[in-house]
């Protein structure tokens, strides 16, 4: 409080221009993202309020709190608005879109009218959604299984798939943006070998938004055709065929995994080597693997479909490719890992974030091999395991790294330090609530709980109360975030330009960065990641 | 050269002030253009996708059902097809020519070859809308009163219908598999022409936009990117539309086959 | 800095390549017409990719750009969707019944 009459602010992003059409109509890459901040904060507190009815129906064996089909809404709510209205566009929107133009020492991303688009389109189809879902929702699960999706459901299937198929549309603008502004805004000096990894991350993200999200657009268009116009191209009772609508949903919903997995693995390469202070270990491997996920990524989706009906030749051949992609995600763990070998490593917040992904999304990698595995998916599929799978990727690898960023950037996005000590704390809450949610689950589907029903058997109780526990623990860790991160915004002390002394461009600027990111257009001289040459000073003490 | 960010030797504040096209992010010209370009071209890669998936469905079904899409590819026309292709190559001629012209400086020819352009487009969806019609009318549009009896009836060997006719049952079974099968190909017809058809649509808009521009002589030898990447979508839209051509009108058109 | 300026290619390439692909046009309708047994859509694919290469080639002028990425990008595309379509594929024709 005493600060505030103390200096004559800087001008930055954020005092450059105030007032409601300051926003809306800014083409300010900063500033958007905060935009897309703000809503995407908006439907992750929706799908967690389906989330948390879905495990309140699960704490007992009957089926007392939701009617069967209220919990098959339930849970397809809560899926197709975690993945295609919050992870998403969560990193590259939010993250990528302050971080990138600054990292690569541009201005503003190549298209800045299309980037404020691109969240105009998010809004619209978060608005239709949130229509379907005020008039009574959809209940098809987020994969839109034909044909029951086209035939058979009689909710408002046709608003959400036209809601994702819109907001596709704006994550191939951005995917698009990053592309060509890493091509061609490039400050001088700054070589591709010399782009920060989250850059390298975000550039194979996009390659993927970009030609994956077509297929699964016209493959909605074509449910909504057959919902409207009876088309049955996806309808056997009519010589369509629904594996094929199963092969075109999962070409685009495998890689698209990886679009919310790999900008993850962008900010955990970020904040490893600055809280290790040691150069990243292999910087070309991780930054080959990152392109290497998105392309062997494409080549991998029937393994959702092993016991759809498709061939078994086709089978052995996407069950082999899977235990590829494993290949490139274990070099980056591998690396991440080595960098922090004989570091000094310091367990500040975004570290213990961090450290939790490695954790985690080792053991979501791991069981995804387990699924690969022709026969042991005819055991697990469609139960608990493979939720328990995808959870510790998404929510424990992709979730945490969101988090984990949101805290390393939080000084340079809005000027000030977060508590130190809260944030501790949550990270750790954060990871015991998710150990508590999401392990039982494993051994409840191996056991054999079928995933998407509303009850279950008496003897899988006790895993399901274990995993509601573990829920409640987990919402306290993300709203504790929620409130000291506003908190901070009155009351943080003020952070200094470059608090983590980490070598990025973006650390060279002002913390907030001013509206045009640099004062002069910053020339390029050092590989990335130089913490050897960057020695903590004096006065600055990362915790321990 | 090109491909790293190209900040140039040109005094940053000079160009941008002789330069109005010239936004404030961009370090010259030459960088803005490259970028709007090289923007398209990743933009025409995500269409290839979009297509792609509809491509996938034409191929499996027309593997499975094969003869009743050849008959039913049989029934479009093919001289208007053809006729409507070259109608659509001339428009991309005049797009390539229009940019040429604005590369040399002249403004009315650019106007002109515009105006054909669009003429042309509004030509192409003319007759796919005749096209359509009589699709309409023939019951080939699906579910609107669908129905495959004039394949069956002009097609009967092609069918092994012939074989089936002392067995009543097996008959009837097999002709309304083969109504489901042609009404499978018709759905993958008008999905396919439609979405190429909204494109065009989309097309002769964003031209309309353009022509404006080149009349208001927003277009130098120097400065046409807007136009140079409306071609490149216009030019796609072609190719497109050059797949499609043997992909429905050609499946199978031997004599007596 | 290197001279971009952009290369204007001569009217009559352009009528010429219109040419061609007009005349490529009437050919594919003609030839699909004639029992070519299994040929008959290869040829028609063919002429289909050499007609496209060309508007490629010349009209969207890659092979006269300094653009370093488009024919990458393009090859990508391209190598993408036969991903799809191949790998789909091959399930449909390796099941027992089609
Ligand atoms: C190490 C590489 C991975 C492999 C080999 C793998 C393998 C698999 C397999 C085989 C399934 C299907 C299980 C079944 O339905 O029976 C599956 C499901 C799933 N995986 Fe993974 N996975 C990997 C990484 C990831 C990542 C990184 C994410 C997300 C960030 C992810 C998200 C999902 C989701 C969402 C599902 C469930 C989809 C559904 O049916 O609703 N996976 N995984
Ligand atoms: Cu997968």
């Amino acid at each position: 409080m005493a600060t505030a009459a103390v200096t004559t602010e800087r001008k930055n992003y954020l005092n450059a221009e105030y007032g409601i059409r300051s926003w809306l109509l800014t083409t300010d890459h900063k500033r958007i993202a905060l935009l897309y901040l703000l809503s995407i904060t908006l439907f992750f507190f929706i799908g967690g309020f389906f989330a948390l009815l879905i495990r309140l129906e699960l704490l007992t064996p009957a089926g007392d709190l939701l009617t069967a089909d209220m919990y098959n809404k339930a849970f397809t709510m809560h899926g197709q608005i975690m993945v295609f209205f919050f992870l998403i566009p969560s990193i590259p929107a939010v993250l990528g879109n302050f971080l990138i133009p600054m990292m690569i020492g541009a201005k503003d991303l190549a298209f800045p009218r299309i980037n404020l688009l691109s969240w105009y389109i998010y809004v619209a189809a978060g608005v239709l959604y949130i229509y379907c879902l005020a008039t009574g929702g959809v209940d098809t699960g987020w994969t839109f299984y034909t044909p029951y999706s086209s035939m058979f459901s009689n909710t408002h299937v046709v608003e959400a798939g036209l809601a994702i198929f819109i907001v596709g549309f704006s994550s191939i603008l951005t995917g698009l943006n990053f592309v060509v502004t890493v091509h061609r805004m490039r400050a001088p000096g700054l070589t591709w070998s010399r782009l920060p990894l989250f850059v390298w991350s975000h550039y194979a993200t996009s390659i993927i938004m970009l030609l994956g999200t077509p297929v699964i657009a016209i493959t909605l268009v074509l449910v909504v055709l057959e919902r409207t116009l009876n088309l049955g191209i996806f309808d056997p009772a009519r010589g369509g065929d629904p594996v094929l609508f199963q092969h075109l949903f999962w070409f685009y919903s495998h890689p698209a995994v990886y679009i919310m997995i790999l900008p993850s693995m962008a900010v955990m390469s970020e904040i490893i080597p600055c809280f290790s202070r040691k150069r990243v270990f292999g910087y070309t491997f991780v930054a080959m693997s990152s392109i290497a996920i998105a392309a062997i990524g494409f080549i991998v989706w029937a393994h959702h479909m092993f016991v759809a009906g498709i061939s078994l030749y086709s089978a052995l051949v996407f069950s082999c490719l899977s235990f590829l992609v494993a290949v490139p995600s274990a070099i980056k763990v591998f690396n991440w890992t080595a960098t922090m070998y004989k570091g000094s490593v310091s367990f500040s917040t975004p570290m213990l974030y961090a450290m939790g992904f490695i954790g985690l999304f080792t053991i979501g990698g791991l069981t995804g091999l387990f699924l690969a595995t022709l026969g042991v998916d005819v055991h697990v599929h469609d139960t608990y395991f493979v939720i328990a799978h995808f959870h510790y990727v998404m929510v424990g690898g992709a979730v945490m790294g969101y988090l984990g960023g949101m805290h390393f950037w939080w000084p340079k996005i809005s000027g000030r330090m977060y508590p130190e000590g809260w944030g501790r704390l949550a990270a750790v809450v954060v990871f015991i609530g998710f150990n508590l949610t999401f392990f039982p689950q494993f051994i409840v589907g191996y056991l054999g709980m079928p995933r998407r029903y509303w009850q279950y058997p008496p003897e899988y109780q006790v895993y399901n109360v274990l995993s509601t526990a573990g829920a409640s623990i987990l919402a306290v860790g993300y709203l504790l975030p929620m409130v000291y991160l506003l908190w901070s915004l009155r009351y943080g002390k003020i952070a200094p330009d470059n608090p983590w002394q980490a070598t990025g461009l973006e650390w060279r600027t002002a913390s907030p960065p001013p509206t045009f990111n640099f004062d002069e257009t910053p020339e390029v001289t050092w590989e990335a990641y130089e913490y050897d040459k960057m020695p903590l000073p004096e006065e600055v003490t990362l915790e321990r | 050269m090109s491909d790293r960010a190209g900040i140039g030797e040109t005094p940053l504040a000079v160009e941008h002030e002789e330069r109005p096209e010239l936004r404030h992010h961009f370090a010259d010209v030459e960088q803005q253009r490259n970028a709007a370009t090289l923007g398209m071209w990743w933009f025409l890669g995500t269409e290839i996708m979009f297509f792609g998936g509809m491509f996938c469905a034409y191929l499996v079904y027309r593997r499975w059902y094969f003869p009743e899409f050849a008959a039913s590819s049989r029934s479009l026309d093919l001289i208007v097809g053809t006729l409507n292709t070259a109608v659509l190559i001339c428009s991309s001629l005049t797009v390539a020519m229009s940019v040429r012209a604005a590369q040399l400086g002249r403004r009315t020819l650019q106007v002109k070859l515009l105006l054909a352009t669009i003429f042309f487009g509004l030509v192409f969806l003319g007759v796919k809308a005749y096209e359509w019609n009589n699709k309409y009318k023939e019951h080939h549009i699906p579910t609107f009163s669908f129905s495959a009896n004039d394949l069956i009836k002009e097609n009967q060997k092609l069918f092994g219908l012939d074989q089936l006719q002392n067995d009543p049952a097996k008959l009837q079974e097999r002709k309304a598999e083969i109504q489901r099968r042609s009404q499978i190909f018709f759905s993958l017809y008008f999905a396919l022409t439609g979405m190429h058809a909204i494109h065009m649509v989309i097309g002769v808009g964003l031209f309309g936009v353009i022509t404006w521009m080149a009349y208001k002589g927003r277009f130098t030898p120097e400065y046409h990117t807007p136009l140079e990447i409306a071609g490149l979508y216009w030019h796609f839209v072609d190719i497109v539309w050059i797949y499609l051509f043997p992909l429905l009108y050609l499946i199978d058109r031997r004599p007596g086959a | 800095m290197a001279d971009h300026s952009e290369h204007v290619v001569r009217a009559s390439l352009y009528w010429l390549v219109w040419a061609i692909l007009i005349v490529a046009t009437f050919l594919t309708a003609w030839v699909a017409t004639v029992d070519l047994g299994a040929f008959n859509t290869v040829v028609a694919l063919f002429i289909a990719t050499c007609k496209a290469s060309i508007v490629v080639l010349i009209f969207m002028g890659v092979k006269y750009t300094h653009e370093k990425m488009t024919r990458p990008i393009l090859v990508g595309a391209v190598f993408w969707l036969l991903i799809l379509l191949i790998l789909s594929l091959a399930d449909y024709s390796s099941r027992y019944a089609g």
